[in-house]
């Protein structure tokens, strides 16, 4: 390998050198990193500014020249209720449905997501037979696509799907799953939960490993019972990657959009609609396009996940000082 | 040697020429979604054309309908679209239009496409060319009559309004086990041939649109009541969210449905996958409460547009007025097996190839429907804003369906988006 690098460092020595000299070391730092700078800057900073452009801007044009200023217009509209608690009573409802739904989700889905992830984990690292493939079983859907997820999800479910035929073989009666506005929900979490289970559990499974054996034997030592043990040794020890994993579901939570819309479309109704589908429907497929709405939703929204990634910074800092 | 070399040099001097050439030719850019088989009958209408005019190549981009729905607009704005498309929001898309009347023979357009040629203008002092409506649709019932036969149920008359359809449907539909008596697209276009018998008239005395007058909110009861009584197949509108789209042809094609209101481009799709499983028919449009006289369907259809953005507004034009002949049009008319726009077309009448008793009837249903369209549908058709008023009808009466509003909340609620659609686009 250093037979390959040292004629190429021979060949840019020279040049290097000369820029070195004609701009100085500090200068020169910058030259390596304007590309990447250039790459981030167009493709992040830049989208960031033209977002809060559109926000703060009208009509159903999308060339800015066009946009007329309308100030905070797009926000007084979305915050515009009598009650934040029912949509009903507000200008922009679906948004705040929305907003309803994306609340619901995160409390559930995080939920369910930590204590089945928790459990799943904790099996997962008794010694059990085939340990290796029941470990790939529940990681197994993680690998999978979003919309493939929810098509075979969808299919399952649906008015004749497959749970209704066996419902029906049974001899119980069959439900209309995704025509309930409670049972969609329900089974968008259920959707959503097993879906991401396997990286969760992945993630305490490595924090279960990393707890010192001898802390159990020391408790074997003393009989505790394993609900002791778990509760006094397991769960304390465990925290920090618990807290984590909380974060991380939550901030993913909030973000969800993909696999809901290829499984209900947000229905029915607005039962399932969460505040990402809200932006995009808005901004793409509405007619005409509010562009503006959807910018302002969408920087609500930034504001709520920059509050999650600097819990989880904060939390994953304390936790590496200990 | 020498004699071989100067033979290679020639050939490759020939292919660099005819490379040059190609090159230099005008290329225009076509984006279509496929409807049956229509982009690929244009396309070998089009390639008559190109026989005939060297220097002009038609490239088809062929895309799937919801980028003609969603992503052309954003191109167009962008200054990057296409230079012609096929297209269905003929009144939305009308600032990015390409102006033809300069290039072609205005008056004999007019005299062929006469009210379909305003559905694309801006309003009624523009005089402008900007599409050929390629296929014209109507919105209309499908009943299967082999349901209807083994229920010994008679198959209400021309004059039949929704109501005697639905006690109809219901009879055989409990009958003979069928699950659904009705079903309806899920848009507020298909909406519109329902809500136009009750008297809903879309736009007020000004010429304003507007979504709650006594007509449309009785349509609007009616049909959330039926949707919540089981007699519409409650999943085809509740089961989605936002304003997608859902139809019911798979239960149609099934057998699980009675009666169907959906439109004249599901022909070719129903004699084709229901074969001779069961007899299916095209019945009159559906009449309102106020009977006879007040039975319409909602036009709509297809069209090929330029648009201003194109280096080649000359190629476009020539290439529109060829496929707007006649002869070209019924062509394009008797392969797709659609209802022709096109007067003269029309009048001489169109052989359609390859059709079976079934689909040549419903055809014929269809096109005996045409002159009963009321003028509301025609200038609902023709509103630049109706897509958006399409989608506000959808979301708001699926929320009135599934129970987070009540009807009379969801018409208040369209007319507020109503404004603030109508806002947005100014």
């Amino acid at each position: 390998m250093l037979k390959l690098i040292t004629p190429f460092m021979q060949i840019v020595d020279v040049p290097m050198r000369a820029l070195q000299g004609l701009l100085g070391p500090r200068r020169l730092a910058w030259v390596f990193l304007l590309p990447n700078l250039f790459v981030f800057g167009f493709f992040t900073f830049l989208p960031v500014i033209l977002n809060f452009f559109y926000a703060t801007t009208g009509s159903d044009h999308i060339l800015l020249q066009d946009r007329p200023f309308v100030g905070m217009t797009n926000f007084g509209q979305l915050m515009n209720c009598q009650s934040y608690l029912d949509p009903n009573t507000c200008q922009i409802d679906v948004f705040w449905r929305a907003v309803h739904n994306t609340l619901w989700f995160i409390v559930l889905q995080v939920g369910f997501m930590v204590v089945f992830s928790m459990i799943t984990a904790l099996i997962l690292n008794r010694k059990i037979r085939a340990r290796g493939f029941f470990r790939a079983v529940f990681f197994f859907p993680v690998l999978l696509s979003p919309v493939v997820v929810a098509l075979v999800w969808k299919w399952i479910l649906q008015d004749q799907g497959a749970l209704n035929a066996v419902l029906d073989y049974l001899g119980y009666p069959t439900v209309n799953w995704l025509l309930s506005p409670t049972w969609a929900f329900a089974w968008s979490i259920f959707l959503s939960v097993w879906f991401h289970m396997g990286f969760y559990t992945l993630i305490l499974l490595a924090g279960l490993q990393a707890i010192p054996r001898d802390v159990y034997e020391a408790a074997a030592m003393d009989a505790a019972s394993p609900w002791r043990v778990f509760r006094k040794i397991t769960l304390p020890l465990l925290m920090p990657t618990m807290v984590v994993v909380m974060v991380l579901a939550l901030i993913k939570g909030v973000q969800t959009f993909d696999e809901i819309y290829a499984f209900t479309g947000g229905g029915p109704g607005s039962a399932t609609t969460l505040v990402i589908q809200y932006i995009y429907q808005n901004g793409f497929s509405a007619a005409p396009r509010l562009f503006g709405l959807a910018s302002a939703a969408s920087i609500l929204v930034a504001i709520v996940l920059v509050a999650l990634t600097a819990v989880q910074l904060w939390i994953t800092r304390r936790n590496a000082n200990g | 040697m020498i004699k071989k070399r100067k033979v290679v040099a020639a050939a490759l001097a020939a292919t660099f020429l005819a490379t040059t050439a190609a090159s230099a030719a005008v290329q225009l850019r076509f984006e279509c979604a496929q409807d049956g088989n229509e982009c690929d009958t244009m396309m070998a209408i089009f390639k008559k054309f190109e026989a005939t005019h060297p220097d002009i190549q038609v490239k088809m981009d062929l895309v799937p309908y919801k980028a003609i729905l969603e992503n052309l607009p954003v191109d167009l704005a962008a200054g990057t679209g296409p230079d012609m498309a096929k297209i269905t929001d003929l009144g939305g898309l009308h600032k990015y239009y390409l102006d033809l009347a300069p290039y072609v023979d205005k008056a004999a357009l007019e005299k062929d496409f006469g009210k379909t040629l305003d559905w694309y203008r801006a309003g009624p002092n523009d005089k402008g060319i900007y599409g050929i409506q390629t296929q014209l649709t109507i919105t209309g019932a499908f009943i299967n009559k082999t349901l209807f036969d083994q229920a010994k149920v008679a198959v209400p008359g021309k004059d039949a309004t929704w109501d005697d359809w639905a006690k109809a449907a219901r009879a055989v539909a409990k009958a003979t086990g069928t699950k659904y008596p009705m079903a309806m697209d899920r848009t507020g276009h298909r909406f519109a041939g329902m809500a136009m018998p009750y008297g809903a008239k879309y736009f007020d005395a000004k010429g304003n649109p507007e979504m709650n007058d006594p007509g449309f909110a009785a349509a609007a009861k009616q049909f959330v009541a039926w949707n919540n009584d089981g007699t519409m197949d409650r999943n085809v509108w509740a089961g989605q969210g936002g304003a997608s789209y859902a139809d019911a042809t798979k239960e149609f094609i099934n057998g699980e449905l009675v009666f169907y209101y959906s439109g004249s481009w599901q022909i070719q799709k129903f004699a084709k996958q229901i074969g001779d499983a069961f007899d299916w028919e095209v019945m009159p449009a559906p009449c309102g409460p106020a009977g006879p006289g007040h039975c319409s369907g909602m036009p709509g259809g297809s069209g090929v547009v330029g648009f201003k953005s194109t280096k080649h507004p000359k190629e476009v034009a020539e290439l529109l007025a060829f496929l707007a002949q006649p002869a070209n049009y019924s062509e394009l008319e008797a392969k797709s097996l659609n209802i022709p726009a096109n007067a003269t077309v029309a009048t001489a009448g169109v052989k359609y190839e390859g059709v079976t008793p079934a689909a040549s009837k419903a055809l014929n249903a269809f096109s005996a429907q045409v002159p009963t369209i009321s003028p509301v549908g025609y200038a609902f058709q023709g509103y630049k804003n109706n897509r958006a008023m399409f989608n506000i009808t959808v979301k708001r009466l699926t929320q009135a369906i599934v129970g987070e509003m009540s009807v009379d909340e969801a018409l208040k609620r369209m007319d507020a988006d109503l404004k603030e659609a109508v806002a947005a686009s100014k």
